[in-house]
């Protein structure tokens, strides 16, 4: 039997302003618990919470940048539910009207093709605080650091068909949201959430087979398991003849499988009402004008900007492009050399995103700064050192420092280009290696490149490659 | 000293006749020798009120001094003071003590005026008699088998027995306008917003609003003026100017239109009280003013509009009550699961009508019920405010009967909650429409109190205290005090 | 319009209140009287009314992204009824 999984993503981000959503508390991660927590996101009796200007600059950047409409005019609103980690016993979002909505993402598929998914909705609302559950004699501790933190909930419609185009939608939300500076993203500390909605019907087609939820999902990988294992799962139970239960499940990394959430949703009555403690967000032409030039260049903008200006491939600009730091190391690489902008391509995505992966580092903690690696690409490009010898001054710029020019003097890596030194070497080599000079002589022209290595190793690799080549083919050719 | 408007115990304050101290200790004596009858007070500060006297005579000594420098007055107890309990007259908050002050507390603290203590009130604000406190009922001075009025009934009764010459209270249906005509004083709700939220536990957020008792319209406007004006903190409150309206209310008496609704003198007005109030409507005119009847075509949906709002607002306002950072949790109750947990810390927390408000609000906001209550009742509410606004565009203000009925017996309505709800039947109005309005004194039926209601369009304040000003000079019975507490 | 016993059961679930067996019935009644109190509501016609949900008609403030609020734990769990290492205690929560 063919078929369909269908997928739509509710992604929580949690947004980078200084203070909360409605207090003034600070947002930073990783406080002692309830040390961050005001009487406002302690729900105290008798507080009223003021909402943060920079949350709702951020919402609308998101929109903008995804051809949603802004709402003039949205409400916030009581979602209504009991929790330990919901203090007021409310959440406040917004409801009906969020502050923006309509949208669209383009996606680039593994094949190339582009698809685009419809952005429902994202709007703004708090967050809740953590559940900690180890070692409190059997009881639950509550930390509410993070309870009024502002997120951006961003509801897309269903439309993607495979874990594949789940993964590469979220990775392109994300990286959209890190290019505006509207979200940190890091998904180990929580900023960047998602839950999935997965149905699935047969090929052909047209009404939606009943939806699951996962919950919490806070990895592309998870996203992508989950989303498989719970369409395999709802499979199953549909060709054996079984009904889905519309229901929200967890996804479990260990063993690879989704089960049902065992709380919370028993009573599935939010009882949403306007919120009576706020007033509607309005929103006027002014500011919508004022936001959008503060916008940065968008990563597809940027990505073919990369293609054509700099004459990259696809896949290189797509890469460059996947985070604003990324590319702008790269053009300031490109800006301070004299290479090709593509020779600048292939030592970032090669050595430099080598090096960084290797340490764990992010591109803005890259111990050798782009004005480094561009000194570096100006010595291969002018001969002072071979591409070789570039990779060990590299290395020693990453685990060292110091500047291009002083390890290159420090470690006497200048290229060999005085002919009468080249001559020498050559000679040495000749006569080490009898015959095989034999065998160039007889005919055997392939010999030629150990030669030419061997004379590399007797200069350390210091020679430059192209004269040794040229006077070892004069000396073998002239000699008798 | 207790029978001195505040303006006059200020002059004494200043003149050095008397020192904040002494006129404390006046107050808290008399607290000690009447409240054990009346059980006005929940909590008797009189430590810290010493403590706030000293400091205000020190400041009078140094000419530093505002117009309520050494004014006693008491808090209604749904107010956070500072390292004082705050109940909410509850057995939910009866162990909380507030780590912060209400702005409203905040701004007569920072004139000098000395908190006495905090005063009984209908739990969490949710009562028109004041018997649905967890501290017991509170009495009318007038006559102790009587109510004084709810949800203020504690502020409403201490300033009618002279245990203060202020009481701050809120009104979210009529809780500080009922119970002062039910107690014989003079009380002001002021517009939504005037007084910020911040710091009052919310009843109804959309409704509720903070405001003053005392014997005069113009003790009142002096505390009104050091309550009232804009609070960053809350998102509702107005960023409007605050008016003189100690000053406003001495200006010369120009002439009003006042608008009487028809609806406001049906059957189901005591013919005796409806009388009192004819009479001072036209004291009132003699005042020099123009009585046009008028018809409030929908007020008789206040009542009904009001039980959807109020409640729908409370059952979310109230959900905070968990028993996990403040409040009451019943013994032992982590070892329950966590659904038992909360039900049997709020089942125990809170009283029966708190928990008919929850569940009426719930029920009112749920699945399937949302469009035919809630949002009906919202349109409703719209219907009503456009009808007070139409009103004022003929007129002035509105006047007519606080209440049905002068002060029912204790117990005689506790069993009916319909009953009880329609004693708020011509007080709910201002609120729905987020108008100014005031009761004050205008006659005896049977020796208790009957109140006039004056309502105003937004940000009439200054007009009403002037009208209640005027009518005050003209009249003696905001001077009559219960028998026994002159 | 009158709501059953097990209406107040499903009301009392979803508000996490508990109501005595031999109150129920007198909680029913009560509530009932209420809810066709309030129903007057239906007969009131309203076809283009606007739903007023707060009588301010003026837009939400905004305030600066500015940290104002420091660390007064000890201060705020003293009302706690039950604290650990900093943490607010509860029954065992499973998800």
């Amino acid at each position: 039997m063919d078929w369909e999984i269908v997928i739509g993503l509710e992604i929580h981000t949690q947004l980078a302003t200084r203070s909360k959503i409605f207090s003034g508390a600070s947002t930073e991660y990783g406080a002692p618990p309830n040390t961050q927590a005001s009487l406002v996101d302690l729900g105290y009796p008798g507080v009223l919470p003021v909402l943060n200007r920079e949350a709702v600059v951020m919402a609308i950047k998101f929109g903008l940048a995804t051809g949603c409409t802004i709402a003039r005019r949205s409400i916030f609103a009581r979602k209504n539910y009991f929790y330990p980690d919901l203090p007021k016993g409310y959440q406040i979002s917004q409801y009906e009207l969020p502050i923006v909505y309509g949208g669209k993402l383009d996606i680039v598929l593994d094949d190339g093709t582009v698809k685009t998914i419809g952005i429902t909705r994202a709007h703004l609302e708090e967050d809740a605080g953590k559940s900690l559950h180890e070692d409190f004699h059997g009881l639950t501790g509550i930390d509410l650091n993070r309870a009024g933190t502002p997120l951006i909930e961003i509801v897309s419609e269903p439309d993607m068909r495979s874990p594949a185009e789940a993964g590469a939608y979220m990775r392109k939300i994300h990286t959209l949201v890190r290019y505006l500076g509207i979200s940190d993203g890091n998904m180990q500390e929580g900023s960047f959430r998602c839950d999935a909605n997965v149905s699935v019907r047969r090929r052909g087609e047209k009404a939606f087979g009943t939806r699951t939820e996962i919950k919490n999902l806070n990895s592309f990988r998870f996203v992508e398991k989950a989303i498989e294992v719970e369409a395999e799962r709802q499979i199953d139970v549909l060709e054996s003849g079984g009904r889905i239960v519309q229901e929200t499940r967890l996804y479990d990394p260990d063993r690879n499988e989704t089960r049902p959430m065992r709380t919370k949703e028993e009573a599935n009555d939010y009882r949403y009402f306007p919120d009576p403690d706020l007033l509607p967000l309005v929103v006027d032409d002014a500011l919508i004008e004022e936001i959008r030039a503060t916008l940065p260049e968008l990563p597809d903008a940027k990505r073919e900007r990369f293609m054509r200006e700099y004459d990259l491939p696809a896949y290189d600009a797509s890469i460059l492009t996947g985070q604003r730091p990324l590319a702008d190391y790269f053009e300031a690489v490109v800006k301070a050399t004299k290479a090709r902008p593509k020779a600048a391509a292939n030592w970032v995505l090669g050595e430099l995103m080598g090096a960084l992966n290797k340490s764990g580092l992010e591109i803005g903690e890259s111990k050798v700064g782009a004005d480094q690696l561009a000194a570096l690409l100006d010595r291969i490009e002018d001969g002072t050192i071979s591409g070789k010898i570039a990779k060990e001054v590299f290395e020693a710029l990453w685990n060292e420092g110091g500047t291009v020019a002083e390890v290159i003097e420090s470690r006497g890596l200048v290229q060999i280009t005085d002919r009468a030194a080249i001559e020498a070497l050559v000679d040495t080599v000749v006569d080490a290696f009898p015959e095989q000079v034999q065998q160039y002589k007889s005919g055997k022209t392939q010999v030629l490149g150990f030669l030419v290595g061997q004379v590399m190793k007797a200069s350390r690799g210091k020679a430059n490659p192209q004269q040794v080549n040229e006077v070892l083919r004069a000396r073998l050719d002239s000699s008798d | 000293m207790h029978d001195s408007t505040i303006a006059q115990l200020a002059e004494a304050l200043r003149a050095r006749r008397i020192s904040a101290v002494e006129l404390t200790r006046h107050f808290l004596d008399r607290i000690a020798r009447h409240d054990p009858a009346l059980n006005a007070f929940i909590t008797v500060t009189e430590d810290e009120a010493l403590r706030a006297a000293e400091a205000a005579d020190r400041r009078l000594a140094s000419g530093d001094a505002s117009a309520l420098t050494g004014i006693p007055i008491a808090h209604k107890d749904i107010f956070c003071t500072e390292g004082v309990k705050t109940s909410c007259g509850s057995r939910m908050l009866d162990n909380f003590v507030s780590p912060y002050d209400a702005t409203a507390v905040e701004r007569l603290k920072a004139a000098g005026m000395v908190m006495l203590g905090k005063t009984n009130m209908d739990e969490f604000a949710m009562g028109s008699s004041n018997e649905t406190s967890w501290y017991g009922p509170v009495k009318n001075p007038w006559d102790t088998t009587r109510v004084p009025g709810g949800s203020s009934g504690g502020s409403a009764a201490a300033v009618a027995a002279r245990l203060a010459p202020a009481a701050t209270g809120t009104d979210t249906g009529g809780s500080i306008r009922q119970p002062a005509a039910l107690s014989g004083v003079t009380g002001i709700k002021p517009t939504y917003g005037r007084v910020s939220r911040y710091g009052m536990v919310a009843f109804a957020s959309s409704l509720d609003q903070a405001g003053v008792f005392a014997a005069t319209a113009e003790d009142a406007a002096l505390v009104l003026e050091a309550m009232a004006g804009f609070d960053p903190r809350d998102s509702t409150s107005l960023d409007e100017p605050v008016p003189p309206y100690a000053a406003e209310i001495e200006t010369p008496w120009e002439r009003l239109k006042i608008g009487v609704p028809k609806n406001f003198f049906d059957e189901g007005l005591d013919p005796a009280y409806a009388e009192a109030v004819r009479a001072a409507l036209a004291e009132i005119e003699k005042l020099g003013a123009d009585l046009v009847t008028l018809d409030l075509e929908y007020l008789h949906l206040s009542v009904p509009t009001y039980y959807v709002v109020a409640p729908a607002e409370a059952s979310s306002n109230l959900a905070r009550f968990d028993g996990v950072r403040y409040g009451y949790r019943s013994p032992g109750a982590e070892q329950l699961d966590l659904v038992t947990f909360y039900k049997r810390n709020r089942a125990e927390g809170f009283g029966a009508e708190v928990k008919r408000r929850i569940l009426i609000g719930t029920y009112v906001l749920s699945a399937g019920y949302y469009d035919a209550y809630y949002l009906k009742a919202q349109r409703v509410r719209k219907l009503i405010s456009e009808d007070f606004a139409r009103a004022f565009r003929e007129v002035d203000l509105l006047a007519g009967p606080t209440t049905p009925t002068p002060a029912f017996g204790l117990g005689q309505k506790t069993n009916d909650p319909i009953q009880m709800y329609l004693n708020d039947i011509y007080t709910i109005g201002a609120n729905l429409a987020g108008l100014p309005a005031m009761s004050i004194p205008c006659g005896f039926v049977d020796n208790l109190p009957v109140g006039l209601q004056l309502i105003g369009p937004p940000l009439a304040e200054s007009r009403l205290l002037k009208t209640a000003h005027y009518f005050q000079k003209a009249t003696d019975w905001h001077r009559r005090v219960p028998p026994g507490y002159e | 319009m009158s709501l059953a016993e097990q209406d107040i059961d499903k009301l009392c679930e979803l508000a996490r209140l508990e109501i005595d067996a031999d109150e129920i019935g007198d909680v029913a009644k009560k509530l009932s009287d209420i809810v066709d109190m309030v129903s007057q509501l239906s007969a009131v016609p309203t076809d283009g009314v606007e739903p007023m949900a707060h009588p301010l008609d003026r837009p939400q403030r905004l305030r600066d992204d500015v940290v104002t609020e420091t660390n007064l734990r000890e201060l705020y769990q003293r009302n706690a009824p039950a604290v650990e290492r900093g943490l607010y205690l509860v029954p065992k929560v499973i998800e």
